[in-house]
C-alpha cells in the first residue's frame, strides 16, 4: 500500500496502542490538534483522551512523568515537539531516564520511548531546526534511533517499547511527507543494526536519517561518473554498529560521513575516530566529512540551504575522497 | 484548611507515641554515625545529615502502606530506613560496598529500594517531582489505589519543574501527597533571599491542592496531617501537599562553613529539637519512664552498631562488573524489573539487623 513517513509512523503508534494496553501517548497537541506535525491525528478519537494524553507546555514536567510512568509500569511513548524544545527536559533525560538504572545498582528499568523531530529544510529558523541527536548519542544509558526508510518508521517504534531502557527516536522534519509503497503487514524491526541502502565498491557514504535521500541521489549521480558508492544507513545512533562500519570501509577502502548535525564534536567525528581506531590500515584516502555549517540555521532559504549537506556537497566530497591516495 | 496550621489534637496512644520517638532516634544515632564515620574517611562524596528534621519523615512514613511509593531527595537517609530500608545496607552503600543497597553506584545521596518502593535519592532539585508525578499517573491508569509521596526542599520551590509538576498533578488529579521539608535554607540562601512569596502552602493552594502548614518539630503533628493527606489521596481527593516547617540543626553538607546564619538562630531552633519535645511530653504525661528511654536509645544505638559491622564487613565490587547497570542484562530479573524483589545485599542487611538486634 502507499503510505507516507507520517502515516508509517502514526500506524506504529497504533500497532503498540493495540497490542498493549500499558501504551499510551502524551505530548504536547497530540490529541485535540492531532500532532503538530500531523503524526497522532485521528488516534484520540480512537483511543480517548487517557492513553491520547495532551499536556500543558512542560517538557521537564511531562517527560519526568513519562519516567515515573515508566517506573510505574507503563510504557509511555512521549512527543516532544521539536529537538530544540527538549533541551526543556534535559535533565530529566539525563540526570534521570539515563542513569536510574545505574544509580540504582540495576534495581530500577525506564522502559520509556521519546520521539522528537530533528533537522532542518523548513525555514524555521535557528529554534526549531537543530540537529542534536547526536549530543544526546553521547550520553550512556540511552540508546538513539534515527528512522529514514518507511519501513523503520512503522516498526522501530515497536521494538523500542521492548527495550527496558530508555529509547529516542529522532524523525527528521523533512521526512514525513516522503511517501512509497509500504507492506500491510509491516512489522517491527530491528534496533541495533546499520543497513546497507546500496551496496559499491568505491566508497562508503555513512549517514541516517534525514540526509539519506540526499545521499541517495548523490550515489546516483556519482553512478554516473562510474564511481560506485555504498550507502551505509546507520539507523541507531547509540550504540553504533561498529562491525556494519568497518565491514563497509574494509569493503571500499573509503570513507565520508554526511550528518546535519556540526562538525565540531559531533556524531560525525565519533564515526571517523572509530574508522581511524579501528580499520587504519583498510583505508586508502583520509575519512572525509559532510556537516551543516557552524552557524545556527538561518531562516532565509538561500542561506538555510547553503548550511546543509547537499548533493553536490556529497558528490564533491566523495569524488575527492575516491580520487585521493592510492 | 488551605494555608493554615494543623496541631494534633492531643490524645495519642502512648505505645505509638513511644514508636515514634524511636523513629526518630533510629534516624539521628544513624546519621551522628555518619558524621563520626565521613570524619573517618569511610565514607566520602558530600554528605547531608537530616539531624533535626527528623519529625517529618517519622510522622510521614507511618501513614504509608507497603505498596505505596516514596520520592526523595539527596537528604535522604532517614526516609530509606523508615521506608524499611536496613541501615546496614544504607551505611555498605555510603562505603561504596556491593553489599549496599545500590551495590555502591549510588552513594548517599542516590539511594534506591525496588522492595520498599522507595524511588530515591535524587539530587537535582526539584527533580524528583515528575517522577512522583508519573509513578501516580502509572498507578491512576492501571486502578491501583497507590500513593506516591514526594520529599523536596523549600528550594525546589523556586525551580520551573516544581510548578510544572504541581500544575500536572492538579490538572491530571494524580494521587501524590507532596511534602515540603521548609527548612529555611536552600543551601546558604534564606527563603526570604529566594522568593517573593514565602509562603509556600499558598503557592500550592493557587494550583487548586488542598495544602497545609504543619509544625514539622511536632511529630505527631506531621504524622496527624500526612494521615488526613494520605487518605484523601488515596480515596480519590487528588494530590494534596504539605509544608513541613522544620530546621537542620547541622551544615548543609560536611563543606558548609555556615556563614548565611547566626549561632543563636540555630541555638533557638534546637531548643524545639523534635526529639526532645515528644520525649518531655510524654514524661510530663507519665507515658516515658527513666528505663523506657534508656532503652529506646540502646535499641537505636543496638541497630546502628550493627549496620556498621555489615557496612565494615562489605566488599568491593569487582572492576570487571564496572560497565554493568548502564542498559538492562539480557535475560534479567523479571521480579527485578517490575520492582517486587529486594536486592541480596539489602536481604543480607535485613538477616543481619534481625539477627542482632531483632529490630526490623
Amino acid at each position: 500500500m502507499k503510505s507516507s513517513y507520517r502515516e508509517a509512523l502514526r500506524a506504529g503508534i497504533r500497532d503498540a496502542m493495540i497490542r498493549d494496553e500499558r501504551v499510551f501517548l502524551m505530548g504536547e497537541d497530540v490529541g485535540a490538534y492531532g500532532g503538530s506535525f500531523a503524526v497522532s491525528l485521528g488516534l484520540l478519537e480512537e483511543f480517548g483522551p487517557d492513553r491520547i494524553r495532551d499536556t500543558p507546555l512542560s517538557e521537564s514536567g511531562f517527560v519526568g512523568a513519562g519516567i515515573g510512568a515508566a517506573l510505574g509500569g507503563m510504557r509511555p511513548i512521549v512527543e516532544i515537539m521539536t529537538v530544540n524544545f527538549s533541551l526543556l527536559a534535559l535533565d530529566q533525560i539525563v540526570n534521570n531516564a539515563a542513569t536510574l538504572l545505574h544509580m540504582s545498582g540495576g534495581q530500577f528499568h525506564v522502559p520509556l520511548v521519546i520521539r522528537m523531530t530533528t533537522g532542518a529544510g523548513r525555514q524555521l529558523g535557528a529554534q526549531h531546526s537543530h540537529s542534536l541527536e547526536g549530543w544526546y548519542a553521547h550520553i550512556p544509558g540511552l540508546r538513539i534511533l534515527a528512522p529514514a526508510t518507511l519501513e523503520d518508521a512503522r516498526g522501530m517504534l515497536w521494538t523500542a517499547l521492548q527495550d527496558p531502557d530508555p529509547v529516542l527516536i529522532f524523525e527528521h522534519g523533512s521526512l514525513y511527507n516522503v511517501a512509497g509503497e509500504l507492506d500491510d503487514d509491516a512489522g517491527p524491526v530491528d534496533i541495533s543494526t546499520a543497513a546497507i541502502r546500496r551496496p559499491g565498491k568505491d566508497v562508503s557514504l555513512i549517514t541516517y536519517g534525514g540526509t539519506l535521500p540526499a545521499v541517495l541521489d548523490a550515489a546516483d549521480q556519482l553512478a554516473a561518473d562510474g564511481i560506485d558508492a555504498e550507502v551505509l544507513d546507520l539507523r541507531t545512533l547509540r550504540p553504533l554498529d561498529d562491525a556494519a562500519i568497518l565491514a563497509s570501509v574494509a569493503r571500499t577502502h573509503r570513507a565520508v560521513i554526511i550528518d546535519e548535525g556540526w562538525r565540531s564534536g559531533s556524531l560525525s567525528a565519533e564515526v571517523s575516530a572509530r574508522i581511524t581506531e579501528q580499520a587504519f590500515f583498510d583505508l586508502d584516502a583520509p575519512v572525509g566529512r559532510v556537516c551543516s555549517a557552524e552557524v545556527p540555521i538561518p531562516y532565509a532559504k538561500h542561506l538555510e540551504l547553503a548550511a546543509l549537506p547537499s548533493v553536490e556537497r556529497i558528490v564533491a566530497a566523495a569524488k575527492a575522497t575516491a580520487g585521493a591516495g592510492g | 484548611m488551605t494555608g493554615t496550621s494543623v496541631r494534633h489534637s492531643g490524645s495519642v496512644d502512648a505505645a505509638h507515641s513511644r514508636h515514634l520517638l524511636l523513629q526518630m532516634l533510629r534516624v539521628r544515632q544513624l546519621e551522628e554515625k555518619c558524621v563520626e564515620l565521613y570524619s573517618a574517611a569511610k565514607i566520602r562524596g558530600f554528605l547531608h545529615v537530616y539531624i533535626g528534621e527528623e519529625a517529618v519523615a517519622a510522622g510521614v512514613m507511618t501513614s504509608l502502606a507497603p505498596e505505596d511509593a516514596v520520592v526523595a531527595t539527596y537528604r535522604e537517609h532517614g526516609h530509606a530506613l523508615l521506608r524499611g530500608v536496613p541501615a546496614g545496607a544504607i551505611l555498605a552503600e555510603m562505603y561504596g560496598y556491593v553489599e549496599g543497597c545500590c551495590r555502591g553506584r549510588g552513594g548517599s545521596m542516590h539511594l534506591f529500594d525496588a522492595g520498599t518502593r522507595f524511588f530515591g535519592g535524587n539530587a537535582i532539585v526539584a527533580g524528583g517531582l515528575p517522577l512522583a508525578v508519573g509513578l501516580a499517573l502509572a498507578d491512576k491508569m492501571a486502578g491501583r489505589s497507590n500513593v506516591t509521596v514526594c520529599f523536596f526542599g523549600e528550594g525546589a520551590v523556586a525551580e520551573g519543574t516544581f510548578h510544572e509538576s504541581i500544575n500536572l498533578a492538579a490538572l491530571w488529579q494524580l494521587p501524590v501527597l507532596f511534602c515540603c521539608e521548609n527548612n529555611l535554607y536552600a543551601m546558604g540562601t534564606a527563603l526570604v533571599r529566594s522568593e517573593s512569596q514565602t509562603d509556600i502552602a499558598l503557592k500550592a493552594a493557587a494550583y487548586e491542592i488542598p495544602a497545609w502548614a504543619v509544625d514539622g518539630m511536632d511529630v505527631l503533628a506531621v504524622e496527624e496531617a500526612a494521615r488526613r493527606a494520605v487518605d484523601a489521596v488515596r480515596s480519590g481527593g487528588g494530590p494534596h501537599f504539605l509544608e513541613l516547617r522544620t530546621y537542620r540543626f547541622r551544615a548543609h553538607s560536611m563543606f558548609d562553613p555556615e556563614r548565611y546564619r547566626t549561632k543563636e538562630e540555630v541555638a533557638r531552633w534546637m531548643e524545639r529539637d523534635p526529639i526532645t519535645l515528644l520525649r518531655a511530653a510524654l514524661e510530663t504525661a507519665g507515658q516515658l519512664s527513666a528505663a523506657e528511654w534508656e532503652q529506646l536509645q540502646a535499641d537505636a544505638q543496638a541497630e546502628v552498631a550493627a549496620a556498621v559491622d555489615f557496612a565494615e564487613a562489605g566488599t568491593p565490587e569487582p572492576v570487571e562488573e564496572l560497565t554493568r547497570f548502564v542498559y538492562s542484562e539480557p535475560g534479567g530479573d523479571e521480579e527485578l524489573r517490575t520492582g517486587t524483589a529486594t536486592r541480596a545485599g539489602t536481604a543480607a542487611a535485613r538477616r543481619h539487623a534481625g539477627k542482632t538486634t531483632g529490630t526490623p
